[in-house]
């Protein structure tokens, strides 16, 4: 015996450490070396682009617009605060000469800040995907089970998906206008616009991945249903549903990664307050800060895109059967 | 009880029979019959009293909680007026009167209130300029002003000698912009050609020695930079915006094209007026009071004003830019800044008052450029303006305003003896005469248009 178990042991810690050292090397210090050495590129690229604007926003102009953005949003909320203590005040006083005056607070007319445009974005796409998704499942399922339903929808699917939110927008604007009457109080039309546009556009990853999911269930399941008789219903609760379960996931999480894209470009023509409308608002201003300000949304749009796939890539994870599959 | 508790008391129950008796005066109009209101503009500088009614609160006096928002393009603002999702906005003063006679999207659209007088400039691409500036005599070492369009026919001439169309950029064909753009041209004997809508042509480019369309203003300077328009007529602050970014030089503004011609008006449907007419008064006494503010003391709050809409929520473009021209001044070739003190006109020469006259200026460049297709007698001048154009709403606000004691009789019209025409004016750049009343007898002066 060459070796104590005191050095055995010693050695096998030392692999340990280093394994949990590659691993921290990886996960941690590659990302950092990867982001440092784009930010310098970008650094240096930008000092060279020269626009009418001025130059192009590198990582400094952007810090300090971030940092502007956010003391806009502070002081709008100030602004938000009187307000409605202007408002109070002027009830008040309407209350004492008027008895019979009943105040009713109006909401803040300022504008929207970066913070809330954030905002108004998520809800928009995630109303759009979820009317795709509440069309798509069920759409996707029958046309999977049925190959002949799958023939006859499927050129319709294939001539529609390549379709750009830029093309649907001005149909659907004019449609949402006669369709769609506001009442007071209800939703936008500019959201309404912007969350049928997603819609139709993320629509159709979820209902091929669904219908892939479908066919691909394993015979040995379907003539299990055979079986047992299961009714229709039962077969597809029981046993078509469970098995395509992670397709479905797969189309959801590419649907959701359209829908923000897509949104985008929905927002600036619809005028929706959301980042796409902030965008065009900030091209639109031409001023020495406005493309620093693009590139904050730039960077937003992307930092959100990459939490929402993320957050849909859990999901993913979380309902697959087979918790081996390597899903990137 | 001591004396001087009493006397306090006596004062507070004066004050308040005072506050009462001014609410109630305050209250003459009524309640507004929609309280929460959303307004639409164009990044232009001439939104500016919008912006003013807001931030010093003259809509919450009102009490109105308005919410104003910035547009894409004048047709979406049009279109977002006429469908109810905005109810009122910042609009070109042919919009009303397109939408009326049906040129465009078609509505009764009316206005009550005229935004601002002037305002506008005609700048060209520098290479464009280099060869005009050849045809311009120099007067103190500087080109001289005003600079008619004969300058730049040889440069056009010789463009279509090479074959290449001269493209010219206009903000909407109903807009301000295309006419003093067309006025100028046809002015140095340049036909910028015709619309023909009865043909189904309504890209105004019939016969003409250039070939002008439509660009939404802010993105004006981008085009030009582009190369796809060689000049544009346009609102601030996209010309000076141009000499700042070295792309471009203004050649002249319309206060030189038609002194104190009348421009943007603050238009709402016809539907929406009837609806609130108590909402649409308290509107319009905000705006006066705004306007007001903005010429108060010979333009003392400009640089405020300037501060104000330079934030990204309203113009957005860099302060200098904007101030360049809100406070008097114009820049022409860069360097060559001249005193304009009535580039931007809000209140003075009663500039808010809406003029059936100037409602038929415009239907009769209408007419001059075949956007109206065929010649129309001279009532029919006046009855479109009477239609769209409503100084009795204008009067019923002011006179409110009076009583109040917020302004004076004197800062308006005589409304008791107005007729909202304005005196026949000479003051064109080709010195021909308008008058109102006689919107044929106008058409037949012109050599070049429909009559």
């Amino acid at each position: 015996m060459a070796y104590s178990v005191q050095t055995r042991l010693i050695a096998l810690r030392e692999i340990k450490v280093s394994a949990i050292a590659l691993s921290i090397l990886r996960m941690v210090a590659l990302p950092a070396i990867g982001i440092g050495i784009f930010v310098l590129i970008w650094h240096l690229a930008a000092a060279s682009i020269q626009t009418s604007l001025g130059q192009f926003p590198g990582p400094a102009e952007v810090k300090k617009q971030i940092d502007n953005l956010y003391v806009e949003h502070k002081e709008e909320k100030q602004r938000e605060t009187a307000f409605y203590q202007r408002q109070e005040i002027r009830n008040a006083e309407r209350q004492k000469t008027d008895p019979d005056f009943k105040p009713v607070i109006r909401p803040y007319t300022g504008k929207p800040t970066f913070v809330s445009q954030i905002f108004t974005s998520l809800n928009t796409v995630f109303t759009g995907f979820f009317l795709a998704a509440v069309v798509a499942i069920p759409l996707g399922i029958a046309i999977g089970l049925s190959a002949s339903l799958y023939s006859a929808v499927n050129p319709v699917i294939q001539i529609f998906k390549p379709v750009s939110p830029l093309a649907w927008l001005p149909l659907v604007t004019m449609v949402v206008s006669a369709v769609y009457v506001t009442t007071d109080g209800s939703l936008p039309k500019s959201y309404v616009t912007s969350a049928i546009t997603v819609m139709l556009c993320c629509i159709w990853p979820t209902v091929i991945n669904t219908a892939v999911g479908v066919t691909s269930v394993s015979n040995d399941l379907v003539n299990v249903s055979r079986v047992l008789r299961l009714s229709w219903m039962q077969h597809v609760r029981k046993i078509v549903l469970p098995a395509a379960v992670p397709m479905i996931f797969t189309g959801l999480r590419l649907s959701l990664s359209t829908a923000w894209m897509v949104l985008i470009a929905a927002e600036m023509l619809a005028q929706n307050p959301g980042l796409g409308k902030f965008v065009w608002d900030e091209f639109q201003n031409g001023s020495s800060d406005s493309l620093g300000r693009i590139m904050v949304a730039v960077l937003a749009i992307g930092f959100i895109g990459f939490l929402l796939d993320r957050l849909m890539l859990t999901l993913q994870r979380y309902v697959s059967w087979d918790k081996n599959a390597i899903t990137r | 009880m001591t004396s001087f508790k009493k006397w306090v008391r006596n004062i507070t129950g004066a004050l308040a029979a005072a506050t009462l008796l001014a609410s109630t005066n305050a209250n003459a109009v009524g309640d507004p019959e929609k309280w929460e209101l959303k307004f639409g503009f164009i990044k232009l500088t001439d939104m500016v009293p919008l912006a003013i009614a807001y931030e010093k609160g003259f809509f919450e006096d009102e009490g109105l909680y308005v919410t104003l928002e910035a547009q894409a393009n004048w047709k979406v603002l049009l279109d977002r007026v006429i469908t109810g999702e905005l109810d009122g906005a910042h609009m070109l003063a042919g919009q009303p009167l397109g939408a009326t006679i049906g040129f465009g999207s078609k509505a009764d659209i009316i206005t009550a209130f005229s935004m601002d007088l002037n305002g506008n400039a005609i700048t060209v691409s520098n290479a464009v300029w280099n060869e005009m500036k050849k045809n311009i005599p120099v007067e103190a070492g500087k080109p001289a002003h005003p600079i008619k369009a004969d300058a730049l026919k040889p440069v056009i001439e010789e463009y279509k000698k090479k074959g290449k169309p001269f493209n010219l950029g206009m903000v909407f064909p109903v807009s301000t912009h295309n006419y003093e753009l067309r006025y100028w041209l046809a002015a140095g004997g340049i036909n910028p050609g015709l619309y023909a809508p009865e043909k189904g042509d309504t890209s105004g480019t019939i016969g003409g020695d250039v070939n002008i369309s439509v660009t939404p203003p802010p993105q004006m300077p981008a085009t030009l930079e582009a190369g796809t328009i060689y000049g544009y007529c346009v609102g601030e602050p996209w010309n000076q915006q141009a000499v700042f970014k070295g792309i471009g030089v203004p050649v002249i503004t319309d206060y030189e094209i038609w002194k104190n011609n009348p421009e943007k008006v603050f238009g709402v449907t016809r539907a929406w007026a009837e609806k609130y007419p108590n909402t649409h008064i308290r509107v319009i006494k905000a705006l006066i009071r705004a306007a007001k503010w903005l010429d108060d003391n010979n333009n003392a709050n400009r640089p405020e004003a300037v501060k104000i809409i330079s934030r990204p929520a309203y113009v957005g473009a860099d302060k200098e830019v904007i101030a360049n021209s809100m406070t008097g001044t114009f820049e022409y070739e860069k360097g060559d800044k001249r005193t304009i003190p009535d580039f931007n006109v809000f209140f003075r020469y009663n500039a808010t008052y809406p003029y059936y006259s100037d409602a038929i200026w415009y239907l009769t460049q209408m007419r001059r450029w075949g956007q109206i297709s065929e010649s129309k007698p001279d009532s029919w001048y006046m009855d479109v303006a009477k239609k769209v154009y409503r100084p009795d709403i204008y009067a019923l606000a002011a006179k409110e305003l009076i009583a109040e004691g917020k302004m004076k009789a004197a800062d308006f019209p005589d409304f008791a003896s107005e007729s909202s025409m304005k005196p026949a004016t000479a003051d064109f750049i080709d010195g021909i005469e308008f008058d109102g009343s006689k919107p044929n007898a106008y058409l037949a002066k012109f050599a070049i248009g429909l009559k």
